[in-house]
């Protein structure tokens, strides 16, 4: 138990530690440990809660077992499309060749996906995908997920115990664990990132406060999103964009920040909930969206790059669900943020549902027993927290923050930042998924990028010559850092949980779903004001569990995010994927190829820099029609593309 | 903020504060919360296995009565056989009530159905239901969820004799053929003395009872897994899956018919008395 | 929007003691026991340690005991109480307990540790797993555990009986163990260890883990009793030991 001045440090070396333990952390951990290296994963709550969990669609892959017209190359173009052409097409195209590989490896490690009739893995529908892609398992997904990658680590825990009778010999979960500080080598102020090497990270167990410090020659980023920047989001308390704002911190760079998606369909009741998932595979089983007016809206908000693949009448997006060869699919399943878009429009426009969102309606579609087999836990979501029978009334839904699309700069191979020995996957890493992300992309993304970067750090390791030292002066000032909240230089300052609100409230005010240049102005101005708040606020009590010490710290996290997505949501002159500005309605090609770069200038501010795009490696460029390129290309891009129609 | 002053939880007026027995050192010593309190439960947790103890107590009295009356168990006039004197097989019975024979020597200690009620007893006292029920309302182990047993030691089914639980297969074999005496019995019932067929409301009550016996049987969970729950490849095996998917949904009310055999035993068992012992006719409907 | 006052009550402390504190709360329509203690700890007790998540019965972290049963502080819903009735809070009483309402649940990841992972089929490549939707069935209703270990906290093998925890590995573990051997591809037999490893025996079938189980799954009826079946199908069962015999040796 730690005294509140208590500075002693708890020390371990491992090669990699992995900050994280979702689906890309644990993915990355396993591959490092398979790698030979010893191993530890840093989990902010118990090992097996993370976030990963709340996922519940599927995970996207083209193993073709429903469709065998499905490859890899129809689900990099969809990928591309959601993402409107500004992903990282590299990220993209591995992660369409590689989804279906990681998937089947989960079964050896005991997972149990749903099954089609001849005994493979069943996939089923999602917004944005051409085929049924998305392997499931009823609802439950991520749980799936976790908890078998959970399991593979235990079983090689098993198999060390056998070779050193210790379980945790080699590859070792500390959780409740939560990291304040990332180490690197040479930190003098304005050093190129290059010259930095990460040498270890610093941070404290939540249950008893003491400190602990991890000298480890790479580190791999799975810390997740930063979705609890807004007040309305699916996210829990854990997305406090940690690894986005360590990264920051110790000299790497971020991309694509302005890009959050809403989430279409969360709870908008009861209060306590507002803003808990409700899984597209509703809309993908058949579920529809209607307003107040018992109209179904999503006919009328078809924008024209989609008007080819969508369905025109409720009939012909009826038939698709049972003969999807020879009819356009319904515009419930356009991409999220879409969607998003045309419920937050048809509120505005006074259609909504009594508690502010619009009508989401299953009961009316499938059979009870159907929505039972199909739904279960969104049966039991409704039932239990809203006392709503799905299979008889309509659910009430609106949008809300689901995930950031921008994250960590890495190279696309590797996973590397710009820092060396600093790896980034899953959600906290950016590029992959451009401006907007498809549904059942990311539990795809979080294998594909979490073994890659498992298996990349380990081979850096092996290629370090001399191990990188942690400054005993960074130590010191980490401490000094983490107890800041306690020391009489914070007496007075306020509750964390006011300044959270505070900041909550500007993020999901002004730079929510539309946005507006003054008022973006307005939030920064806010902001800047929160910084100062958040490096002055005041705890109570000891280092035990202390929620409020906790918040505390994940505060300065949370702004340093959140001034990265007001800062590129302002320079961004341009409606994409999950950026939509109100003063610029409109997609613009010029900007397509431009990335907007954010590099952290101390504690609580963030510079941010313009990047061109690498162009696409042409036979991926000649995989799409000119038609589709014209509308999100300029012109002097398209020179290169092949001229006649793919066969 | 009103701060209690009681040293430890649950000494500030709970109804249920009663100190259990378990070793409470032992459990400070293992850190946990110290939470004097048996339970903080505040509904009636106690009322099912209280009920529970009036109902099965109130009918092993009734069983052990009539088994051991050696009286109005017949009637011979309509073949009616009270399922706890059948198969008679004392030199006591009645020879028309003694369908299998004579063989067991007559002695007041002696029930004439002395082949088959210890089996039917041993059935029932390892059933996966009945364990539930008696361990909790005879055996406090536990009471009721999360209200702690008045007991020191614990080793569950680890040890003699109750690794002897693990026997309930065997006497689901056994009740499964006792099940087909009770059909035949209940079937006999539709000749009558004279040879002809007849119909009274004591055939009912006997199918009825025979009906929810073989119910109760076969849901049981050793049944369920002898047709098909021992199986990993359902796939490979229709019949027995379909036999399985059955058995389940049966086995999803055993204790309901735990319950209702015990009642249809003894509605089934009291009417052929009263009948039998000329208290009240049997309700004719043919012949 | 309709709000009422109600009477918290809620056990602050730690391993070396405690008391119940109470502590009068304004409630707002539709909110959950978690968001109550939520609102304590933004105003009058911001040290108040709870452990949670998802908030939406998916994670499993929110576990306590809510007036004596163990309940998900996320799922029990405030209207579920009479006005007037007084909400006990506790932390679950089988495991050490950190601080209020969190406990020290390592209990459970050291039985995790001890359950044979998955043994993958001989000579079949990833990619190449063929399973029927009917096979795999069982074994997914046991994977929907969250694992918020309300059925190890309840179960009166451990809860009453600290001595126990090395021999028995509780309803949790007893259910993977079942999950796995159900698996259809699963190679290995686990019957024996079921039993003298993990305490099979210990489980007098008093069901208080499936009441208590948010996810609503049967592991009484459908984990542990169709296990302790096949262990007696293995090691008690005279007509399978004689088939053996007869026909596959």
């Amino acid at each position: 138990m730690a005294d509140r001045d208590d500075r002693s440090i708890e020390h371990h070396s491992y090669d990699v530690v992995v900050i994280g333990a979702g689906g890309a952390g644990l993915r990355a951990a396993i591959e490092a440990r398979l790698q030979g290296k010893r191993v530890a994963i840093i989990s902010k709550s118990l090992f097996g809660k993370a976030h990963t969990v709340m996922a519940e669609g599927g995970c996207a892959a083209a193993m073709g077992n429903a469709n065998p017209n499905d490859n890899w190359q129809v689900h990099y173009r969809d990928t591309m499309r959601g993402g409107k052409f500004l992903n990282n097409w590299r990220m993209a195209e591995l992660h369409a060749k590689e989804a279906p590989d990681r998937v089947w490896e989960l079964e050896t490690y005991g997972a149990l996906f749903d099954r089609t009739k001849d005994g493979k893995i069943s996939q089923r529908n999602f917004g944005g995908h051409t085929y049924p892609r998305l392997a499931h398992v009823g609802d439950r997904t991520g749980l799936e997920l976790i908890r078998t990658l959970q399991q593979k680590i235990v079983s090689l825990q098993q198999d060390d115990h056998e070779v050193t009778g210790d379980y945790q010999a080699n590859l070792r979960v500390f959780h409740e664990c939560t990291i304040t500080e990332l180490f690197t080598t040479s930190p003098g102020p304005g050093a190129p990132a290059e010259e930095r090497r990460i040498a270890g990270c610093f941070g404290y167990f939540r249950n008893d406060g003491r400190f602990v410090r991890f000298d480890a020659p790479a580190i791999v980023m799975a810390t997740g999103g930063v979705g609890k920047s807004y007040q309305v989001t699916s996210n829990s308390w854990e997305y406090t964009g940690d690894g986005h704002a360590l990264a920051l911190r110790a000299g790497a760079t971020l991309i694509n920040m302005e890009f959050l998606q809403f989430h279409p369909t969360g709870m908008v009741w009861p209060p306590s909930v507002k803003g808990i998932l409700v899984t597209e595979s509703v809309r993908g089983d058949g579920g529809v969206l209607r307003n107040s007016e018992g109209e179904r809206f999503m006919f009328e908000y078809v924008p024209d790059v989609f008007k080819e693949q969508y369905a025109t009448s409720e009939e012909e997006a009826d038939r698709w669900y049972t003969d999807p060869d020879n009819n356009r699919r319904p515009p419930e399943l356009l991409p999220r943020d879409e969607v998003a878009r045309a419920i937050n429009s048809e509120v505005k426009a006074g259609r909504g549902s009594p508690h502010g969102g619009v009508f989401l309606d299953i009961a009316s579609r499938l059979k009870p027993e159907e929505i039972l087999k199909r739904l279960p836990s969104m049966h039991h979501q409704f039932k239990e927290l809203a006392d709503v029978d799905i299979t008889k009334e309509p659910m009430e839904v609106g949008p809300t923050c689901h995930y950031v699309m921008g994250g960590i700069e890495v190279d696309p191979d590797t996973g590397m930042s710009s820092v060396p020995g600093l790896f980034a996957a899953g959600e906290c890493s950016g590029g992959m998924h451009g401006s907007n992300r498809l549904g059942g992309n990311s539990l795809s993304d979080l294998l594909v990028f979490g073994r890659r970067c498992g298996l990349f750090a380990a081979e850096y390791v092996d290629a370090l010559g001399g191990l990188p030292q942690v400054a005993s002066g960074d130590v010191e000032a980490a401490i000094e850092r983490a107890l800041l909240p306690f020391s009489s230089a914070t007496d007075g300052g306020e509750n964390p949980f006011v300044v959270q609100l505070e900041l909550q409230r500007t993020m999901h005010e002004l730079v929510g779903i539309i946005r507006k240049a003054d008022e973006m102005e307005m939030a920064l101005k806010k902001l800047e004001d929160i910084a100062t708040r958040t490096r002055t606020v005041s705890v109570e009590g000891h280092r035990e569990f202390n929620p409020g010490w906790h918040l505390a710290l994940d505060l300065r996290n949370m702004l340093l995010v959140s001034l990265c997505v007001g800062k590129a949501a302002l320079e961004r002159q341009e409606s994409r994927g999950g950026h939509t500005r109100d003063d610029f309605p409109v997609m613009d090609s010029d900007w397509r190829h431009v990335l907007l770069v954010c590099r952290g200038l101390g504690e609580d501010d963030v510079e941010l820099t313009r990047k061109e795009q690498i162009p696409m490696r042409p036979e991926l460029f000649d995989l799409f029609e000119l038609d589709e390129l014209k509308k999100y290309y300029t012109g002097e891009e398209l020179g290169g593309h092949r001229t006649e129609p793919a066969k | 903020m009103i701060r209690t002053t009681g040293k430890d939880a649950g000494e500030d007026g709970d109804e249920n504060d009663v100190s259990s027995t378990t070793d409470i050192a032992d459990q400070r010593a293992a850190g946990r919360a110290r939470i004097a309190a048996r339970t903080l439960r505040t509904d009636r947790w106690w009322l099912p296995p209280l009920l529970n103890l009036v109902g099965l107590g109130a009918w092993v009295v009734y069983a052990t009565v009539r088994a051991f009356m050696q009286a109005w168990y017949f009637v011979p006039e309509y073949n009616y056989l009270t399922p706890f004197y059948s198969p008679c097989v004392s030199y006591g019975c009645v020879e028309q009530a003694a369908h299998f024979g004579r063989f067991v020597p007559d002695v007041p200690w002696l029930p004439f159905a002395l082949i088959s009620l210890p089996f039917l007893l041993l059935f029932r006292l390892t059933c996966y239901y009945y364990r539930k029920a008696y361990y909790r309302a005879f055996w406090g182990s536990p009471p009721a969820c999360a209200v702690a047993e008045p007991h020191g030691k614990y080793t569950g089914e680890t040890r003699f004799p109750l690794i002897l639980q693990n026997l309930h297969r065997y006497f689901f074999y056994i009740a499964a053929i006792i099940s087909i005496i009770n059909t035949y019995d209940a079937i006999r019932a539709f000749v009558k003395a004279d040879g002809s067929f007849g119909l009274g409301l004591g055939n009912i009550i006997l199918v009825a009872n025979v009906v929810l016996l073989w119910a109760y049987t076969v849901s049981c969970h050793s049944c369920r897994s002898i047709v098909g729950g021992r199986l990993n490849h359902f796939s490979r095996h229709p019949m027995r899956y379909k036999a399985w998917t059955f058995v389940t949904r049966l086995n999803g009310k055993h204790m309901q018919l735990a319950w209702t055999t015990l009642a249809s035993l003894a509605i089934t068992d009291a009417y052929i008395m009263c009948v039998s012992a000329g208290w009240i006719p049997d309700l004719r409907i043919v012949g | 929007m309709a709000k009422h006052d109600h009477h918290f009550r809620v056990w602050r402390g730690d391993a070396e003691g405690g008391q119940l504190v109470d502590y009068p709360v304004e409630v707002n329509d539709g909110e959950v026991v978690l968001d109550i203690i939520h609102r304590l700890q933004q105003t009058e007790a911001g040290d108040l340690a709870v452990r949670w998540n998802c908030k939406a019965g998916k994670c499993g972290s929110c576990s306590a005991e809510i007036n004596g049963r163990p309940r998900l502080m996320c799922m029990t819903r405030m209207s579920t109480f009479a006005d007037d009735e007084v909400v006990t809070v506790t932390p679950l009483r089988t495991f050490p307990v950190i601080r209020d309402l969190v406990t020290d649940v390592e209990y459970n990841y050291v039985k995790a540790r001890e359950v044979p992972a998955f043994a993958p089929p001989a000579g079949v490549a990833p990619g190449e797993y063929r399973m029927q939707q009917v096979d795999v069935e069982r074994s997914q209703e046991f994977r929907k555990c969250i694992e918020c270990y309300l059925c190890q906290n309840t179960c009166h093998a451990v809860r009453d009986h600290e001595e126990n925890k090395a021999a028995f590995s509780g309803p949790r573990f007893l259910m993977r163990i079942a999950e796995l051997d159900m698996h259809p591809l699963d190679a290995a037999d686990r019957r024996d260890l079921a039993q003298e490893d993990h305490g099979l025996g210990y489980c007098n079938i008093t069901k208080c883990c499936t009441e208590v189980c948010p996810e609503h799954i049967k592991i009484t009826d459908n984990a542990i009793i169709p296990l302790k079946e096949r262990v007696v199908d293995r090691k008690y069962d005279p007509v399978v030991w004689l088939g053996n015999k007869l026909f596959r040796r």
